[in-house]
């Protein structure tokens, strides 16, 4: 996506993100979904494409967000919008906290001790939420009920997650284009060179990963609400749907890029629904096909692959050295 | 004529082997310091030492009076002494531009300075190096496309980005075109005399070290052998012995 | 908790009961961390389908018992079976992954983890299954102490399936072939090694290594089509406490985590067993890396 295009196609998208809920509004409940895949997807980016730091455990930050907010609904005993916001902020906050406090801890890992860190994290998380009786233990929680019907919910919910993940869109453009987007590269490429030239390497990767608890937060806080349960391990800390998705859909589109991640989870969302509606019973299965398919034949993404057939075409996702 | 940087009795060990045993030099402000000593006498291991790369079973390293013996090497760095590494060491999948606008120290390495574009003073500067290293016309390709000689160069941009009060270079000529060696040469003369950088250089080129350094500290089995200006070390018998003897 | 900590104090009984169980699972948690240290070492690999493998020779002994046949035919069925299994997934994904970066080996490996597990869902549904060996129980100091049969069974199938591959790594060419190749592949191949049917049968040998705990899980204990991450798991923190090729080590630390994991499981309350085993490794892998960074960072 080359500097002058890059505008049109942003607003191209937003376009197509105001109207699709009344262009097909049978299906605004996917439209919802797809754009809270989009937002795991960039979030996912930030580490693992632009830093290097694969992540296994982001779900981690998504469940506690969803599990707060519920909480805080639950207990607070305001109306439903106000609860909601109330939910999302503490639980995007307790979210990074926890970002900022495990961060300290596990980013000084290297590569695959990073990943396989994170994955214990995720399912740690979702294992003790399973058998602790104030967040419902293994039954979960039921949040409060939007207060309308459900066209309207997910008329809703589909605007909310679109908004953030415009949102979130702008803000990675934005931040990728400053010297911090390029520490997490340098960091990403070389870590200790970057170390070796002075930079806080550690503070870095600690803000990354902050940045995509807080959204991911944020993002887990409404989907209870959305969904209208909380359930341990099949939604909030769902390893083996969400989590690894958001890696997929980052690959699958190109990690390390601005759109790629984007790209990737329309891509993905899109061809899970279908298989949803085709495989009866085996599309749990077909899923994993798909994704040690994707790893293993097309790792490079297809921006990556992209970059690589038309490489005269000098892609740079927007860093200001570039062509200031 | 002071001393800026202070080795004293530098020993390092990696399991069996003793990589550098009591090893003490000095290094004054300003000037050209040279390294030299047959393969796997030490050099890179002292570098990775003075820069905090990994501690030091024994001994003391001063920069500029400051105990950095148990710094870390980001630290060290911000003190503005920096190394480059004999295997060069850049950010393959960034530009040349960007592998200089993240390596300007001026420009602050703290968060909030670090969360706004690359300004026109960094650009600037960034590109004015690159031309002075010869990568000018190159300063949009991946570094990951340089040719290994281009990568060294650029290394050597990106350490005078930094605005360095030393540079440590390990070997910067290895992998050079030699008909480029004397451009290097008097490149890295330049960067003494124009932004006062004190050089450090580790270097197998005879020619080069004995053209660019004013004193040569040689190392033979991880001890310092002889210390000297480049005639007087060029025919000091344990010199020559030692490089005879590696053979 | 507390209450459980003060009641192992009036039950010393207890405490051995624990110790007891926990030796015996940590010999088949010390043979699933003896395959993935192979792979590891040699294939440069970090196996993540490891435990699902346990569960698939779990449901292949589980499937012999509806045929009618003793259970006990599940430990060579599933250790063959599984050899296959293992070889067909090295040739069509691992031998693609293996020489890439460790995270897509990683990620390849989990996508196949839950591809299994989905498979193994929808073949033998999603119930705890266990297999009777029809042994029974022994009592022990008046009946404070009890003793599965089985446990101890499985135990012992435990040390024997160890010592079968170990003999079979030091004695046979292959197993030479596959010692080589993890010392130095390069070399290895100068010497006329084909490495790439080496890898394929290291990963079938550790699939087969798999099938045969998987079958003695299934009659001392049970399986699950989603119980597999957490052997992968404790495979996984038994290899990074020992360090690659220390078997001595694998033993120890395999019958150590048995014990742990049981103790905890008692304190904190069986609900938390798994979160207890997903804590140690974060912590694990914590510790670990502080102690690199000192070594990193500080004089001795
Ligand atoms: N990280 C390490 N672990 C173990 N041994 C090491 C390590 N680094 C260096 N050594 C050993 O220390 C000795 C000195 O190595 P060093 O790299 O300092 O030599 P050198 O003088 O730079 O050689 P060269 O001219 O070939 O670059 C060598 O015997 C080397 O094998
Ligand atoms: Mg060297």
């Amino acid at each position: 996506m080359s500097g002058h295009r890059q505008p049109l196609l942003m607003l191209a998208v937003a376009a197509v993100g105001v109207a699709l809920p009344f262009v097909i509004p049978d299906y605004r409940a996917q439209i919802a979904m797809l754009w809270a895949l989009v937002i795991m997807a960039q979030t996912w980016d930030i580490t693992g494409g632009q830093t290097g730091y694969n992540s296994f455990g982001n779900i981690l930050f998504f469940g506690v967000g969803m599990y707060a907010s519920v909480v805080v609904q639950r207990d607070v005993g305001l109306d439903f919008f106000p609860g909601l916001v109330l939910g999302m902020v503490v639980g995007a906050g307790i979210a990074a906290a926890l970002a900022v406090l495990l961060g300290s801890m596990i980013l000084r890992m290297r590569g695959h001790y990073f990943a396989i860190a994170t994955l214990g994290l995720g399912i740690a998380a979702g294992e003790i939420a399973g058998g602790w009786d104030y967040l419902g233990a293994g039954s979960g929680l039921s949040p409060p009920l939007f207060p309308a019907p459900p066209g309207t919910a997910n008329l809703f919910f589909a605007y909310l997650y679109f908004g953030v993940a415009a949102l979130v869109f702008v803000a990675l453009a934005a931040l990728y284009r400053t010297r911090f987007g390029l520490a997490l590269n340098a960091i990403r490429d070389n870590e200790d060179k970057a170390e070796a030239m002075g930079l806080h390497t550690g503070v870095y990767k600690v803000t990354a990963w902050t940045m995509a608890a807080f959204v991911l937060g944020l993002v887990g806080g409404a989907m209870g609400n959305m969904l209208g349960f909380v359930d341990p391990r099949d939604t909030a800390f769902a390893g083996a749907t969400f989590g690894v998705w958001m890696v997929l859909m980052a690959i699958l589109g190109g990690k390390g890029t601005l759109w790629g991640p984007v790209l990737g989870a329309v891509i993905f969302h899109i061809t899970q629904e279908l298989l949803w509606t085709h495989l009866l019973g085996w599309q749990r299965v077909a899923l994993g096909v798909i994704i040690v398919g994707i790893v293993v034949f097309f790792p490079q993404g297809i921006l990556g692959w992209a970059r690589t057939r038309w490489p005269a075409r000098h892609e740079h996702q927007g860093h200001g050295s570039e062509r200031a | 004529m002071s001393a800026q940087l202070t080795i004293e009795g530098a020993t390092k060990r990696f399991g069996g082997i003793t990589a550098n045993e009591d090893i003490s030099l000095e290094v004054p402000e300003g000037r050209i310091v040279g390294l030299i000593g047959p393969n796997g006498s030490g050099k890179s291991t002292l570098f990775n030492s003075v820069v905090g790369y990994h501690p030091v079973d024994g001994g003391s390293i001063r920069f500029e009076g400051r105990e950095i013996t148990r710094l870390r090497t980001a630290e060290i760095a911000r003190l503005g002494l920096i190394r480059t590494f004999q295997q060069t060491h850049v950010f393959v999948q960034m530009t040349g531009l960007q592998n200089m606008a993240i390596s300007d120290a001026e420009a602050g390495h703290g968060l909030f300075q670090l969360m706004r574009p690359v300004s026109a003073e960094t650009r600037e500067r960034a590109e004015a190096l690159l031309a002075f290293c010869g990568l000018y016309g190159k300063r949009h390709l991946m570094a990951g496309e340089l040719s290994f000689g281009q990568r060294k160069l650029l290394e050597l941009a990106m350490a005078l980005m930094v605005r360095p009060r030393m540079l440590l270079l390990d070997e910067p000529t290895a992998g050079i075109n030699p008909t480029l060696i004397n451009g290097v040469i008097e490149r890295l003369q330049r960067a003494n005399r124009e932004f006062g950088v004190t050089l450090f250089v580790i270097e197998h080129n005879m020619r080069v070290i004995m053209s660019l350094a004013e004193h040569i500290h040689c190392l033979a089995h991880g001890r310092l052998l002889a210390s000297g200006p480049p005639e007087a070390l060029r025919n000091d018998r344990r010199v020559i012995d030692a490089y005879l003897g590696a053979r | 908790m507390a209450a459980n900590v003060a009641l192992l104090g009036d039950a010393p009984f207890l405490i051995l009961q624990l110790l007891l169980d926990g030796l015996m699972i940590g010999a088949i948690f010390a043979v699933a961390a003896y395959g993935m240290a192979l792979v590891w070492g040699v294939m440069n690999v970090i196996n993540v389908v490891q435990g699902e493998l346990v569960m698939l020779g779990g449901f292949i002994a589980y499937q012999l018992t509806l045929w009618g046949l003793s259970p006990l035919w599940g430990v060579p069925v599933a250790a063959i079976v599984l050899y296959f299994v293992g070889a067909g997934l090295h040739h069509v994904v691992i031998r693609r992954v293996a020489d890439r970066d460790m995270f897509i080996s990683l990620l390849a490996t989990f996508g196949l983890s839950i591809l299994l597990q989905q498979l193994m869902n929808q073949i033998w549904g999603g119930d705890v299954k266990t297999a009777q060996s029809g042994l029974g129980t022994w009592f022990l100091l008046d009946y404070t102490v009890t003793v599965s049969q089985m446990k101890v069974a499985a135990f012992g199938g435990a040390i024997a399936i160890g010592a079968v591959l170990i003999i079979f790594l030091k004695r046979s060419r292959l197993g030479q072939a596959i010692r080589a190749t993890a010392q130095n592949p390069r070399a290895a191949r100068i010497l006329g090694i084909d490495t790439n049917r080496v890898f394929a049968a290291t990963y079938g040998i550790n699939a087969a290594l798999c099938g045969a705990a998987g079958a003695l899980v299934v009659m001392a204990y049970s399986v699950h089509p989603y119980i597999g991450l957490p052997y992968t798991v404790r495979s996984f923190m038994i290899v990074i406490v020992a360090g690659l090729g220390n078997l001595p080590g694998v033993i120890v630390a395999g019958l150590g985590l048995g014990a742990a994991e049981n103790f905890a499981g008692f304190i904190l309350g069986v609900q938390y067993q798994v979160a207890f085993v997903f804590c140690l490794l974060v912590v694990i892998l914590v510790i670990r890396s502080t102690l690199l960074q000192r070594r990193r960072q500080f004089l001795k």
